[in-house]
């Protein structure tokens, strides 16, 4: 995984609440066995609307998705971080994401920002006003910098680390194997296997 | 110390915990299907690491197969569900093929053969799998760098969720169903109110549920938000997984048994949030938006976005009812479908095709109206097969289907067309969900088999008020 320090990209206004992962890739774009080529999957039925923000050519080559609340929710499929991520997205910012999404993106290092929704609001009247315009997002200090306006945001701790460092989740488990292996042999032995019957 | 169902289930699986870090929390049995597992075992191929566990790692083919008899024709299909057969025999994983008597729907088929069993830790990579919280495990869907680590680790590093306790008390007017208690909290909490939370099911109402009515409830918390859903395991669970498969026998069956009557929440135990619900009050529930919390009871109309408080809430009603071509005022039992889907992983089960099926006996699918029927695995097809279920259902002219996802979400050929409207027992209403410009209302199978008779959305009761059908015996036996 690539480190993450700080991010400036076009800003992105998406004024929609419960983006639903279906919404941020449909599942007929789910067929590929690759983690690559899923952008032209992202917001497949929306981007059918010419008025779409990512059909406006001010906003085409944003890397920073400003959204509303509860993005992310629905399915697991890290499809849609893959898609947002092939497409040229490296945050994404709203007031509440759902669990599965945060995660996902976490360890693939899309920065997933969580802003009040107040200050989502002032971001949304900005670059509606400035399409275009650049929005500089600090996980160092934990802001985001959009023309005169500077929100902090909220990640957790671990997440911020791994991504600060570009660390990989399965390497630092594996660092404790050990204790992996001592916690197997104190599991009840009734506990089912997939073998046999 | 006292403690929540969930907090037991988590402290009996931590392997590892550190101080600002996430405990490593054990993984007891992982479910991997086609579609979220090609991209993970890769990963492992590149990184030359072995799948540490494979007699805790089960897959099945589900999302892509067709329900029709014959081989997948889409060839982007067929590649994904070749790649997963290909890396099951590469790592030794043990599979369930199209075709095989035990494939279905991941989340059907580990409880059916007692794989699921209380205080287990389960996983998968797909959001569904929060259904065997109903066993009291600690199941939760996941993606597929998280597939990765645990098909490596058989671990995966977590923050603790949070508790919410969903008090369900009284009892269940006939009628009304596990499904329609599952979209009354949803629409009570809304999508995201289950963030970060477990959810626990409790009082009398949820007791009363059978093991696979408990599924349905389970199955849909991620609806809410919530990872997971869970109930703590009680007689109704012990007589469910007794003789199952993989169940514990002899001696490990009583040991097991001793085990899991401790897996409750303690009396003194405190949660994070709670919300109460009066099952006396419900009735049957239908979605009218686009998403799973955007629902009313049917005897209602289309709400109005304009009397909405929120400004997001407001917004995102007016965008639905747009989607969903409805205009506020209209009554819910006046919207006319196109199609009924019975099945997937939250209504697939033979006591789901059971309900719908006492509803159609001896009746006939509205003209105009396409009635799919898709049981959830190939066990629960030919139980129905053995109690004459496929008959009433096609002697009713709805089509019976081989098991897999199918309409839930499209991925096979069994799609709405744009502008077609349903009534379905899945579990998202989603746009674009069962196919691009599909519209969809969630509903329990009563409701689905009664809407599929009078061709507008209806509950066994309008049925019986309207002279049509079985509907007096339908409301029997529903839960």
């Amino acid at each position: 995984m690539d480190q993450f320090t700080t991010h400036t990209g076009i800003g992105v206004p998406l004024r929609r609440s419960n983006v639903d992962t279906d919404q941020i890739i449909p599942a007929v774009y789910l067929k590929r066995v690759t983690r690559t080529g899923f952008e032209d999957g992202l917001f497949a039925a929306w981007r059918k609307d010419e008025t779409f923000i990512l059909n406006n050519p001010s906003y085409a080559a944003g890397s920073v998705l400003v959204a509303g609340p509860d993005f992310g929710t629905g399915s697991s499929r890290e499809h849609a971080v893959w898609a947002l991520m092939n497409y040229g997205f490296r945050v994404v910012i709203s007031s509440r994401f759902a669990d599965i999404f945060r995660g996902n993106s976490g360890k693939q290092g899309l920065l997933t920002a969580q802003v009040a929704q107040d200050d989502v609001e002032l971001i949304w009247k900005y670059l509606e006003n400035e399409p275009g315009a650049p929005v500089t997002v600090d996980l160092v200090s934990r802001t985001v910098t959009a023309g005169d306006i500077v929100a902090p945001f909220e990640v957790d701790d671990y997440t911020r680390w791994r991504l600060l460092e570009g660390l990989d989740d399965i390497s630092l488990t594996l660092r404790h194997e050990q204790d992996v292996t001592d916690f197997e042999s104190r599991r009840p032995s009734y506990k089912p296997t997939t073998l046999g019957a | 110390m006292s403690g929540t169902l969930a907090e037991k289930v988590w402290d009996a699986h931590v392997v590892r915990r550190s101080e600002g870090e996430p405990d490593l929390l054990y993984i007891d049995l992982h479910l991997l299907h086609e579609v979220t597992s090609p991209q993970a075992f890769d990963g492992l191929r590149l990184a030359g690491r072995k799948v540490r566990r494979p007699d805790l790692t089960l897959a099945t083919e589900d999302h892509n197969v067709p329900t029709t008899p014959g081989p997948i024709t889409d060839l982007v299909s067929r590649t994904q569900v070749e790649t997963l057969r290909r890396n099951c025999e590469e790592f030794g994983v043990r599979l369930f093929p199209m075709g095989d008597a035990e494939q279905g729907i991941v989340h059907v088929v580990g409880p059916q053969r007692g794989l699921t069993q209380p205080g287990m830790t389960i996983v998968c990579g797909d959001s569904h799998t929060s259904t065997h919280g109903a066993f009291g495990a600690l199941a939760f869907g996941i993606g597929t760098s998280e597939v990765e680590h645990v098909l490596a680790t058989q671990t995966l590093p977590l923050k603790p969720f949070k508790t919410m306790a969903i008090n369900v008390e009284g009892e269940l007017r006939p009628g009304v169903t596990a499904k329609d208690v599952v979209l009354a909290v949803i629409a009570k909490i809304g999508t995201g109110g289950g963030q970060g939370y477990v959810l626990e099911y409790r009082g009398s109402a949820i007791r009363s549920l059978s093991m696979e009515a408990r599924m349905t409830v389970c199955n849909m918390s991620i609806e809410a938000g919530a990872r997971a859903g869970m109930i703590a395991p009680d007689e109704t669970t012990f007589d469910y997984l007794k003789d199952r498969e993989h169940a514990p026998t002899g001696a490990a069956w009583d040991a097991a048994v001793e085990d899991w009557k401790q897996l409750r929440t303690d009396d003194d135990a405190v949660f994070d949030a709670v919300v109460d619900l009066d099952a006396d009050a419900l009735t049957p529930f239908v979605t009218w938006g686009t998403n799973p919390g955007q629902g009313a009871p049917l005897s209602e109309a289309v709400p109005d976005p304009e009397r909405m408080g929120d400004e997001n809430e407001k917004a995102a009603a007016r965008r639905a009812l747009e989607y969903m071509g409805l205009e506020p005022g209209t009554r819910l039992r006046d919207i006319r479908v196109d199609t009924v889907f019975v099945g997937s992983c939250t209504n697939g089960r033979i006591e789901d095709l059971r309900a719908a099926a006492s509803v159609v006996k001896g009746q006939k699918v509205a003209d105009g109206v396409r009635m799919l029927v898709v049981p959830g695995s190939a066990r629960v097809r030919l139980q129905a097969e053995e109690e004459g279920l496929d008959q009433v259902f096609t002697e009713a002219g709805a089509e019976w289907r081989l098991p897999g996802c199918s309409m839930c979400l499209g991925m096979n050929p069994d799609q709405l067309a744009p502008g077609e409207r349903s009534a379905s027992t899945s579990n998202r209403n989603f746009e674009g969900r069962q196919g691009k410009g599909g519209r969809t209302h969630l509903v329990s199978p009563l409701v689905a088999a009664a809407t599929a008779l009078r061709g507008t959305l209806s509950s066994p009761a309008d049925l019986v008020d309207a002279g049509v059908g079985a509907g007096a015996d339908a409301t029997e036996g529903s839960k």
